[in-house]
């Protein structure tokens, strides 16, 4: 599988080593050079001796995302640390490349919520720490 | 009309302003909260603290009632979602939005926001107007039919001066629909001489600008 990651953060980048760990194709997106140092941490070699791609660029720019393979890509993630951010490039991927599986962090746990209805695959860290908070104190 | 204006920066505070002294009621929303505290001063109720990406704040404004909702903040991400839950969660009627990156403008129309307002946009087509390049003046983009008219002077020295109009090469796809001369306009028939100094109308398809302007451009221009 040919996996599209965008915004190489601690999220981002953590899920980018486990899938080339796994034996998937892996691109990395990010706007910051720096970032491309979360990939390489703990590893031997450099993320791109090891098989990765990494592309700087802004995931708004068309020709970052095509850079980046998306046109090739069977799954999208985006990580970046924006909510705003992160939908709309999700929706990119889904209605303009047909990305076959897109999966998009939402912070705020209300639009995770409204945009998962309208058929994104959304994942919200908020509503899951909320949850486990209640866990915790068995509410 | 009930108006939710997004962003208050120099666009939205003016905007709202304008549209409160039309009569109409309007909420601005700002994010910022220094911002907000100075144009509370002026707006007092009119205006509410919060980031409008975020739906308890637009419910706050009460975005269910909105006649119209317009997103003029300085960030295209945030005034293209802002829009898209408007018009698809909250069924706003009317909803207007700002591109300050004229190269998100796509991204606008994929998620089906229109208009799409772009400054730099509205700028460049004054310019285009004001300061004809080559002659040439857009006068009208029909983006649906995918339809373009343009308006182009004829220089003296060019490949159409003094040609029929059934003579001059153009391409597939465009049609001179009428010619401007000495003040006076008509439609040509396929035998009309084309002169230097006349002004001439041209339906097109999109893009087909660059094959025709060399016909009616002294080829020192070009």
């Amino acid at each position: 599988m040919f996996v599209l990651i965008v915004g190489a953060g601690r999220v981002g980048s953590s899920v980018a080593k486990t899938a080339l760990t796994a034996g998937h194709e892996v691109s990395v997106l990010d706007e910051d050079p720096l970032s491309h140092e979360r990939l390489d941490v703990g590893a031997d070699g450099t993320w791109e001796d090891r098989g990765g791609r990494f592309t700087v660029g802004t995931a708004l720019e068309i020709d970052a995302l095509l850079e980046a393979g998306i046109e090739q890509a069977d799954a999208f993630i985006a990580a970046t640390d924006g909510d705003n951010t992160n939908l709309v490039v999700a929706q990119l991927a889904d209605k303009r490349f047909g990305v076959e599986r897109v999966i998009v962090r939402v912070m705020d746990p209300y639009r995770a919520a409204w945009y998962a209805e309208q058929g994104l695959e959304t994942i919200s860290p908020t509503a899951h720490a909320i949850s486990m908070f209640n866990k915790a104190l068995d509410l | 009309m009930y108006v939710i204006v997004v962003g208050g920066g120099k666009v939205g505070w003016n905007l709202a302003r304008e549209l409160m002294d039309k009569g109409e009621e309007v909420t601005l929303i700002e994010s910022d909260r220094r911002r907000y505290l100075v144009i509370e001063q002026e707006l007092e109720h009119a205006v509410q603290y919060g980031d409008a990406t975020e739906l308890w704040v637009l419910e706050r404004a009460g975005i269910q009632r909105a006649d119209l909702v317009i997103a003029v903040t300085g960030d295209d991400e945030d005034n293209m979602l802002v829009c898209q839950v408007a018009k698809e969660k909250y069924l706003v009627d009317r909803i207007i939005a700002r591109v300050n990156n004229p190269r998100n403008l796509q991204h606008f129309k994929m998620l089906g926001i229109q208009p799409a307002v772009s400054a730099t946009d509205l700028i460049l087509r004054l310019i285009e107007h004001e300061v004809p390049r080559y002659g040439l003046v857009h006068l009208l983009a029909l983006e649906e039919e995918k339809l373009e008219i343009i308006e182009l002077e004829v220089s003296h020295d060019s490949p159409a001066a003094g040609k029929r109009v059934v003579d001059i090469d153009l391409p597939e796809g465009c049609l001179i629909i009428s010619v401007l001369r000495g003040g006076d306009g008509f439609v040509p028939k396929a035998e009309t001489i084309v002169q230097g100094g006349d002004e001439v109308l041209l339906v097109l398809d999109p893009g087909l600008e660059e094959q025709i302007t060399p016909q009616f451009t002294s080829p020192g221009d070009n």
